[in-house]
């Protein structure tokens, strides 16, 4: 912690940045997100293991580019959602600094999007216990439970879009199921469209999700609905052997094509 | 006020429930996987007491996430809109429900039986009996005693039971609805001599003035502090959706075919398409914005025009929000302002 408030005091004072992303403790020992901007927020920054959140949605909010040049703070989740967001083009040429918190609490200062490549190379992304032995759990069920699960689940969606909202690959500034002249999906939070909704964006995040997990972290009714995405990446993985958010060369798996590839999947 | 007080023992409070499960759709706190949620009964021993307020507010029993307002088929001679049968809407009781969300109830009814009244809003209200449960305890994020509630707060509520130490149930009764339900369960209410219901309630240490909160807010138009305050906040609407008061709408049209319904649907005003104009300009552009609007129509607009608060502190809001923005943490800081920071 002193470590990371040393570093990040540098900085502003260097004015090389001008805002630090991080977390703090917030109200009720809640650790919240957090943007240092004069040397006395300093000391309100922390890190730990209990600094779970993907802050990666916040380079390209307006309200915090407007600021202008930042330092995030960045556990593996963010690391992977910054690498990723780049490779999609939305923040390659953005000027950062990126504070890399390993889970032993090591710092390491990554000046530019190579330096993050490197440091990535020797990260080996693994799901925590607790959402292997849940989608353990939906694997072992035959697609009839499958639906069953979902359906249920379904029923308890408001529709608020935490999950879209919080996620770093959910940038689109205007989303489908907002379009209402036709509306693609249903606007309202009736199952159907709730399954519909969560089926089209685990769909769109396939070959694009960082398994940071956010979208049920966030989710206000508990619906665990981060393992579509997760378990797609998964599906991923076995087809083609690829992760996401580790390196500045990754496609986007789902829109490219080799004309050799196989097409035994049809018919 | 002064309300009648009748003794439930618990060897009746089960037979309660299955008196009223005779007549009418009943309604409780149930647990689900770990969590609580106002849920429909079959027997009474599916309610549960441990609960602090459960995740979803009560606001769906009247103003319902999708409401049909009516149906229109298209064909040669014209267009045929039937309206929604409110003889459809049935008779229910929700046990259990915490004082904030019998308020937030009361606080709704101030939006929707504003001149023209809503008249699905309102056949639901008559349909919908509460039977309110004293708060015995409260967690971190509970702030009602700061807006002027209270873990005995009758507001909205029919009957409240006030658990005693014997475990029987002091029943406050409220309004006629309730008293109704007392004189046709003859056997099962008796009658009281004297009453503390306050020592059974949690104490909730006040915080903050509200009517100072309803001055510094109204003034602080102008500053930056509701940017400062939704620096951190991602745009999306848990906040307003478990709310218990937030009445906002959208309608839409569902159509199948040459035919379909209008439904009314929550909607919120943290979402950015909340004001998004057609032309593409948004006159609430940035999430500071939607930020002080969320909050000045609870802490000015609404009491200023309505009477009552957009906001009864149960907390809900902080709990959900998926990046840990707190309500009565904002709220102390809005009362704290002393000279305003003006937008540069």
């Amino acid at each position: 912690m002193e470590k990371l408030r040393e570093i990040a005091g540098e900085l502003l004072k260097s004015n090389d940045v001008k805002v630090v992303i991080g977390y703090t403790k917030g109200m009720n020992n809640k650790v919240t997100p957090f943007f240092a901007k004069k040397q006395e927020d300093i000391a309100k920054l922390i890190c730990g293991n209990s600094c779970a959140q993907n802050l990666a949605v916040y380079l390209y909010k307006k309200d915090i580019s407007d600021l202008g040049k930042p330092a995030i703070v960045a556990n593996i989740h963010t690391l992977r959602g910054i690498m990723r967001l780049a490779v999609e083009k939305q923040i390659d040429k953005k000027e950062m600094i990126i504070l890399a918190i390993d889970n032993a609490g090591d710092i390491q200062k990554l000046d530019n999007l190579s330096d993050l490549e490197n440091y990535l190379s020797s990260v080996i992304p693994q799901l925590n216990e607790e959402d292997q032995q849940m989608l353990d759990e939906l694997n072992r069920m035959t697609p009839g439970e499958r639906m069953v699960f979902w359906k249920q689940e379904m029923k308890k969606c408001i529709k608020c879009y935490a999950c879209r909202q919080a996620c770093p690959l959910c940038y689109c500034t205007r989303c489908t199921v907002e379009e209402n002249q036709p509306q693609w999906i249903p606007v309202a939070s009736s199952v159907v469209g709730n399954l519909e909704w969560h089926m089209m964006r685990a769909m769109h995040l396939s070959g694009r999700c960082v398994e940071c997990g956010q979208c049920g972290k966030v989710c206000p009714v508990n619906i665990p609905i981060h393992l579509l995405p997760v378990r797609i990446a998964q599906e991923m993985k076995t087809l083609y052997g690829t992760s996401t958010g580790i390196s500045l060369s990754e496609k986007c798996d789902m829109s490219t094509f080799k004309p050799d590839d196989k097409e035994n999947f049809i018919g | 006020m002064n309300h009648q007080f009748k003794l439930l023992r618990k060897e009746s409070y089960s037979g309660l429930i299955g008196n009223l499960l005779k007549s009418q759709q009943v309604y409780g706190p149930v647990k689900q996987e770990g969590y609580t949620y106002y849920k429909r009964i079959s027997y009474p021993d599916e309610i549960t007491e441990d609960y602090i307020i459960p995740q979803m507010s009560a606001k769906s029993f009247v103003f319902p996430k999708i409401e049909k307002l009516f149906s229109f088929v298209k064909s040669k001679d014209g267009v045929r809109v039937e309206d929604k049968n409110l003889d459809t809407i049935p008779k229910k009781v929700i046990f259990g429900v915490r004082p904030c969300d019998a308020t937030g109830i009361h606080n709704l009814s101030a939006i929707f039986l504003w001149e023209p009244e809503d008249s699905i809003f309102k056949k639901r209200r008559e349909q919908t009996t509460i039977i309110s449960f004293a708060c015995s305890s409260a967690d971190d994020y509970c702030f009602c005693t700061s807006l002027g509630g209270g873990p005995g707060n009758t507001a909205g509520s029919d009957i409240q039971l006030i658990k005693t130490g014997t475990n029987d149930y002091l029943a406050e009764i409220i309004t006629p609805k309730g008293a109704e339900i007392v004189s046709s369960n003859p056997g099962l209410f008796e009658d009281v001599d004297s009453v503390e219901k306050e020592k059974y309630l949690v104490r909730l240490p006040v915080c903050f003035d509200d009517s100072e909160l309803e001055d510094k807010i109204t003034d602080a138009f102008d500053t930056a502090i509701f940017d400062d305050l939704s620096m951190k906040c991602v745009g999306c609407g848990a906040c307003a959706f478990i709310c218990p008061v937030c009445g906002c709408f959208d309608i839409q049209d569902e159509t199948k075919g040459s035919m379909g319904q209008r439904v009314r649907i929550w909607d919120s005003c943290g979402l950015r398409q909340f004001t998004l104009h057609t032309s593409g300009h948004n006159p609430r552009d940035t999430q500071g914005a939607r930020y002080r609007q969320r909050l000045m129509h609870k802490f000015s607009y609404m009491p200023d025009r309505l009477g009552v608060k957009g906001c009864v502190g149960c907390g809900r809001c902080s709990r959900a929000c998926p990046v840990e923005i707190n309500i009565h943490e904002n709220l102390q800081q809005i009362t704290k302002l002393v000279k305003i920071h003006k937008h540069e």
